[in-house]
């Protein structure tokens, strides 16, 4: 025992894999860990939970009677306004919403940090590319989204059905209205990046343009994109939550957490914790987000993992 | 092989001017001329320094010389072919046989690579081989510039100031280069490093004959390593001659006056030291003045020199000046000097 131990003892304390130094790095920010456990068990949750948990089948008027009930066992979240369990719209919605969430930032990040990389590192795309982030950030959102919706939703439901087809479009949409501010961000890191010296190196090695961009300059633009990924997390969800309360998001009949928030607004005060579940639920998801974001720029910056 | 007549570098008329752009329109205003009409070769295994106070053009004359810069003007003559007009995929294939030091360690070396990474850059980018062939050559790269192979998969970070400047010369090296342009190399290090890594650049000079350009405003440093030494200023070259006879004798009034204020370690000889000491400021390279670029500021000066420009002439064997004292007839009463070394004569100054 003590001499397997002892031999498999690196001989220096740093791990030699750089996966295993990001690993460990990130396990010391506490936030991060706490932050990957909370996602992590949201993400269980929506995923397996609504297998788990079945709602029983109501009649209408059993429905009627029992609808806005408070926390019991029967309805560990309470019912809606139509007698609807709560905690069953909550887990189903949570698919939606964190769906939406991420692939709309997911969307997003790439196309902003395409952009943003194209326009900093060639002159000549520059202009052309910045003009057009700030088209997209003159046109008004909801009117340029209202429009889409309604001229695609439909054959795009054609094509691969409703559900799929408003999954589909709302989070194109979201993607490609809000990939400006990383654009921007990327774009402003990328001018500096591209002057230093070893860039100006690799230049002298003869290292081609795009191997330059994928080894000097994008895995030193991390830290900004994250940031601005985490927030964008937020913002997908807090959009889509927009568009479904406009009727143009998924049918109503359909949970998201943002439809959730906007169906309890209206007995808010008489029944709080319609608002509070699915507030909390996007807060803690956003909350989550922000410190695995930043967790992992710490661990991704060798300057930090090595202390 | 390059010989006296076919040096490995030729420079001729070698011209860099940066445009300025100004107003609400950004319209070209006029050009930086950072580099305006430099000439000079060097032999193979030379070393040439280039000296000049900030600002000259001593460094953009290194990265034009590797076509860092697209140069406005001039040819520079590497090996055989001439950099400034290459296609960019001929002049790829060119990099290998030139390579650079940069002067900021911390900043030449990218901070999310590790050291192994970084000396095999130049391998994944001229050669196929497969890793462990480019681990083994990063191995021996390090051997050789001293660096412990225990350390190939450690950050720039982690390292001293020195270690960080030897893996840039690893990196330099990694593609066996004729040619390394040196750019302030020890600029940014302290002053006990400063010896290992120059004692180390003479070392490999003479294991793997290479060639340098060594810029430098440290005039001490540059008389340790260089064989010839060029002063520039203002964007052209004051006085190309060989080192010892450039610090025993300087010829043009600007060197004169820039070897006047290297510190004599000998208190006699210090006290006795003469300092030309020159009045005002240098003038801007966006506008220099008519004739010869020195004349604002020369203690010599004369009517010649504020209306024409003197051009770099062999005044005595292997000494280059630009200046009009020097001239046409040589009537500054000067001698040929005895003490003007062959240019590739080096001695060995450990």
């Amino acid at each position: 025992m003590t001499d397997t131990s002892a031999a498999a003892r690196p001989k220096r304390p740093k791990s030699s894999s750089p996966l295993l130094a990001i690993w460990a790095q990130f396990r010391s920010h506490k936030g991060a860990v706490f932050g990957l456990c909370v996602l992590g068990f949201m993400l269980v949750a929506v995923v397996i939970g609504p297998w788990l948990w079945v709602p029983e089948k109501l009649s209408v008027a059993q429905a009627i009677k029992l609808k806005n009930q408070g926390p019991s066992l029967r309805f560990p979240l309470g019912t809606d306004q139509l007698g609807r369990d709560m905690l069953a719209r909550m887990l189903l919605a949570g698919r939606i919403s964190l769906a939406v969430g991420m692939v709309a930032m997911t969307i997003a990040i790439v196309f902003g940090t395409l952009i943003g990389v194209l326009a900093g590192y060639f002159r000549r795309l520059d202009g052309p590319l910045m003009r057009l982030a700030d088209m997209f950030l003159a046109l008004p959102l909801i009117p340029l989204l209202l429009v889409m919706v309604m001229l695609f939703r439909d054959k795009i439901a054609g094509l691969i059905g409703p559900e799929l087809g408003a999954f589909a479009l709302i989070v194109f949409a979201i993607g490609v209205t809000s990939w400006m501010a990383t654009a921007r961000i990327v774009r402003g890191e990328v001018l500096t990046l591209k002057e230093r010296e070893y860039v100006l190196a690799a230049r002298s090695i003869g290292v081609r343009p795009n191997r330059i961009i994928l080894r000097h300059i994008l895995p030193n633009v991390v830290s900004p994109v994250m940031v601005a990924a985490t927030l964008g997390v937020a913002e997908a969800i807090i959009t889509e939550s927009v568009l479904s309360f406009l009727g143009l998001g998924f049918p109503p009949d359909f949970p998201t957490w943002g439809r959730l928030l906007y169906d309890g607004l209206q007995y808010m005060q008489v029944y709080p914790e319609r608002v509070i579940w699915p507030g909390l639920a996007i807060s803690l998801t956003v909350l989550s987000v922000n410190y695995i974001g930043d967790g992992l720029r710490d661990a991704l910056d060798p300057r930090i993992r090595g202390r | 092989m390059p010989t006296a007549e076919n040096p490995l570098v030729r420079v001729q008329g070698l011209k860099m001017h940066f445009p300025i752009y100004a107003g609400l329109l950004r319209r070209r205003a006029g050009e930086v001329k950072a580099v305006d009409g430099v000439s000079f070769d060097i032999m193979q295994g030379e070393t040439l320094g280039l000296v000049g106070e900030s600002g000259c053009g001593k460094s953009t004359v290194g990265r034009t010389l590797l076509r860092l810069y697209d140069p406005t003007a001039g040819s520079v003559v590497i090996d055989g072919e001439d950099i400034a007009t290459l296609s960019p995929e001929a002049l790829r294939k060119k990099r290998p046989t030139m390579q650079m030091v940069f002067q900021d360690p911390q900043a030449s070396l990218n901070p999310r690579m590790t050291l192994a990474t970084i000396i095999a850059e130049p391998l994944d980018e001229h050669t196929d081989w497969n890793a462990e062939k480019k681990l083994a050559r990063v191995h021996e790269l390090m051997d050789q510039v001293g660096l412990n192979r225990a350390f190939a998969s450690r950050y720039p970070h982690e390292f001293s100031g020195g270690q960080r400047q030897r893996i840039g010369i690893a990196r330099a090296l990694a593609l066996n280069p004729k040619f390394i342009v040196c750019d302030e190399p020890i600029a940014a290090l302290d002053v006990s490093i400063q010896a290992q890594v120059v004692n180390l650049l003479e070392d490999l000079q003479d294991r793997l004959g290479l060639t340098y350009l060594f810029i430098s405003h440290d005039l001490s440093m540059v008389r340790h390593i260089a064989d010839r030494v060029a002063v520039m200023y203002l964007g052209q070259i004051a006085e190309l001659s060989p080192r010892d006879a450039l610090y025993s004798r300087p010829l043009h009034p600007y060197a004169q006056a820039l070897l006047s204020a290297v510190p004599e370690p000998d208190p006699a000889r210090e006290s006795s030291r003469k300092r030309i000491i020159l009045q005002g400021d240098v003038p801007s390279p966006a506008n220099p003045p008519q004739g010869c670029n020195f004349c604002t500021r020369c203690p010599r000066v004369f009517d010649r020199c504020r209306i024409d420009e003197p051009q770099l002439a062999e005044v005595e064997p292997g000494r280059f000046v630009a200046c009009h004292l020097y001239s046409d007839n040589q009537t500054g009463g000067q001698t040929a000097g005895t003490e003007a070394n062959e240019p590739t004569n080096k001695e060995n100054v450990q």
